[in-house]
């Protein structure tokens, strides 16, 4: 938890977004709130379709603009800039320089016809004043800094010459090299395997202490918010529904979804032979068919009938003073009571 | 590169063989051999034997194989054509290639072009007005029969237009290019036989394109493209435009051997000597020679096509090696 809490420089604040549909106009993300410090780590976490992909992307503003909408409200504070509703043209000052992104798939992430030199050349050619040859060369250097085997020979080859592992690696380079003050990072090691991932973050992590670049991760993997994070957010359809420091997250979850997330974390050690992780029941419900009260409360072990029937709002937890989206949070003893139960 | 070529040369030699062993089988079964097709029911005796001789039909049919093959192979198109007896297989055909390919390359290069650009400007504004607009235009184009466009395009194309005009702007058919000049005899009689092929297909070839560029629109490097700080353009003209003509090449360049077939009905209707319409001829007068060595010269034409699409294709997509 290195990062001091000075001024936010992203701020987003009540973030909505909404697709037009063949089943009309449903909401994706829906109030969500995240401030982004200077050179600490964010993680989103929550399961995949809580609408993780569409808040960075609303922050990027790269959904399709044809069927996307974001609400008038919703303000995404980046200097004196509302990216939610500037212009395309401030928007591209934006992208790229100032903040950047990586994606889920490295494998179809870079374009395949095109050489990695290609493209980190293009990068550097919309935010840098650099000639040809210097672009070439920095091009180098982020691709050394990334840990890249002879860079030099790499700036030739078509990414389908590389591994996925290389590829991040490259993706990570290219959002680098513009020097941003914030890199969004949506499930970068996802599609990698684990001693990959492993070299992934920790090249992050470096990259991060570094460069003193913000990072917001999103990640379904609490096992990779433990390692990098210094916040989290919890999303769980389309909600944010528990914020707090990493610490206060692992060892007091206010939240019942949090809490059973957290339990889903497979513990090397831990696991007893042939017993099997436990998993939350269900899944997250559709957006065209979302619950009159909390989101969670049908796959809830301890929903109550104000659960089903009225939404809870996010407001801090009595004790903690943390943010949390639950009628019924878990205060600290009942969170102890709860994991020694599960262990 | 030149190592791929000779090896792909190479190995369609057997190919090839094979084409003319089947192409002269499948000439040679049936009811009757090709001297008694030609020749009808009530041919003398004495008549189907000369004709046979002169081709050498007579003779077993290994001899014959290797006969024709030697032949193609030296260029020696000398046997006589039947349909026009006096003239030889080489004269049909060399002169009807360069009426058919002075409407079909003309024809082929304009449409790609109008069509990729038309897809372009749809892609672009997908689901917006201008791409509705195109579209609903691409569909009607290519609901209309062929021949409409042919008769229309005659009737107010040229007939009507020399009306309004005063002088002929295009002539309804024929095909004389020694008349004017080459560049007014081409506007004159191909002008218009080129419009109409390119109205004909340039319906099918825009959604195609459209259809490619749509699909490439949706892939994960755009989106990466676009959060480099990459502008719309820039994103659809150079990064989608570059993937999306490796298909767009592959169908340009599967109907690059049928520029030699010509359109028959343009060339009937238009009454334009070219291959189309000597093919039709040919087959209508059982002229043997000429469908022979025609069908052993289209084979060639696709091997060799079919080999150039595969060094393009690795051209513009390095994910393609030749090997
Ligand atoms: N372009 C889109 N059009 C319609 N719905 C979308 C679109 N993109 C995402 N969604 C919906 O938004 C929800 C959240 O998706 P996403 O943010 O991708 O989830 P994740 O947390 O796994 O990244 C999902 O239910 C998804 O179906
Ligand atoms: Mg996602």
């Amino acid at each position: 938890m290195s990062a001091q809490r000075n001024a936010p420089i992203l701020q987003v604040q009540n973030l909505t977004t909404s697709f037009r549909t063949d089943d009309g106009i449903l909401t994706a993300i829906e109030d969500v709130s995240i401030d982004v410090h200077p050179g600490e780590t964010l993680g989103i976490v929550g399961e995949s379709g809580c609408g993780k992909s569409v808040t960075s992307k609303s922050i990027m503003r790269l959904l399709p603009t044809a069927t996307s909408i974001l609400s008038p409200e919703s303000k995404i504070m980046f200097d004196e800039l509302n990216l939610a509703h500037c212009s395309e043209k401030d928007m591209r000052s934006v992208r790229g320089a100032r903040i950047a992104m990586i994606f889920q798939e490295p494998m179809t992430s870079l374009n395949p016809v095109f050489t990695v030199g290609w493209q980190l050349d293009e990068a550097l050619s919309y935010h840098t004043d650099l000639s040809k040859s210097g672009r070439r060369q920095r091009s180098v250097e982020m691709l050394r800094l990334v840990e890249m085997p002879n860079p030099e020979e790499r700036l030739d080859e078509y990414p389908h010459q590389l591994s996925g592992g290389m590829r991040q690696r490259v993706m990570i380079a290219m959002a680098l090299c513009c020097e941003p003050e914030i890199l969004i990072a949506d499930e970068p090691t996802t599609a990698l395997d684990v001693t990959i991932q492993a070299q992934i973050l920790k090249l992050m992590e470096d990259l991060k202490t570094r460069l003193n670049t913000a990072i917001i991760l999103i990640t379904h993997d609490l096992g990779v918010v433990a390692q990098v994070c210094d916040h989290v957010c919890v999303m769980y359809a389309g909600r944010v529904i528990e914020k707090g420091t990493v610490r206060e997250i692992f060892h007091t979850p206010q939240h019942p979804y949090t809490r059973a997330l957290l339990e889903s974390i497979p513990k090397s050690g831990r696991r007893e032979h042939g017993k099997r992780l436990p998993t939350i029941e269900g899944v997250v419900p559709a957006l065209n068919n979302l619950p009159p009260g909390c989101r969670f409360a049908a796959r809830c072990s301890i929903a109550e009938d104000q659960c089903i029937h009225n939404e809870p709002d996010l407001k801090d937890h009595a004790f903690s003073g943390r943010p949390v989206r639950c009628h019924i949070p878990i205060n600290q003893t009942t969170a102890a009571a709860g994991s020694k139960g599960q262990a | 590169m030149w190592n791929y070529i000779v090896r792909r040369l190479l190995y369609n030699i057997p190919v090839y063989l094979g084409i003319i062993l089947l192409l002269m089988a499948l000439l040679r079964v049936g009811a009757a051999d090709p001297a008694y097709t030609f020749l009808g029911k009530n041919a003398e005796p004495g008549d189907l034997e000369r004709i046979r001789q002169q081709l050498g039909l007579d003779k077993p049919f290994l001899v014959q194989y290797f006969h024709f093959l030697w032949d193609v192979l030296t260029l020696n198109f000398e046997q006589e054509s039947w349909g026009r007896p006096g003239r030889t297989v080489g004269e049909m055909l060399s002169t009807a290639y360069i009426p058919t390919l002075m409407i079909t390359v003309p024809g082929l290069m304009i449409t790609a072009t109008i069509s990729i650009c038309v897809a372009l400007i749809s892609a672009f504004n997908r689901g917006r007005f201008a791409d509705r607009i195109l579209m609903v235009a691409a569909v009607v184009g290519m609901s209309v029969s062929f021949l409409v466009y042919i008769i229309v395009g005659q009737y107010y194309g040229a007939f009507q237009l020399k009306e309004w005009v005063g002088t002929e702007v295009f002539a309804i058919e024929g095909f004389d290019m020694e008349k004017n000049g080459f560049i007014s005899g081409w506007l004159t009689y191909c002008a218009l036989p080129v419009i109409i092929s390119v109205i004909v297909a340039m319906g099918y070839d825009t959604r195609f394109y459209r259809a490619v560029m749509v699909e490439e629109s949706t892939k994960d490097y755009m989106v990466t493209a676009k959060a480099k700080g990459a502008g719309r353009r820039k994103v659809m003209f150079v990064h989608m435009l570059k993937n999306a003509m490796i298909p767009i090449i592959t169908r340009i360049m599967t109907t690059l051997p049928f520029l030699i077939v010509g359109s028959v009905l343009l060339e009937y209707y238009f009454n334009i000597p070219g291959m189309g319409n000597r093919l039709l001829g040919a087959i209508a007068d059982k002229d043997f020679p000429v469908i022979q060595t025609f069908t052993a010269i289209f084979a060639v034409v696709f091997i060799l096509s079919n080999i150039l699409t595969d060094v393009l294709y690795a051209l513009v997509d390095p994910r393609v090696r030749l090997q």
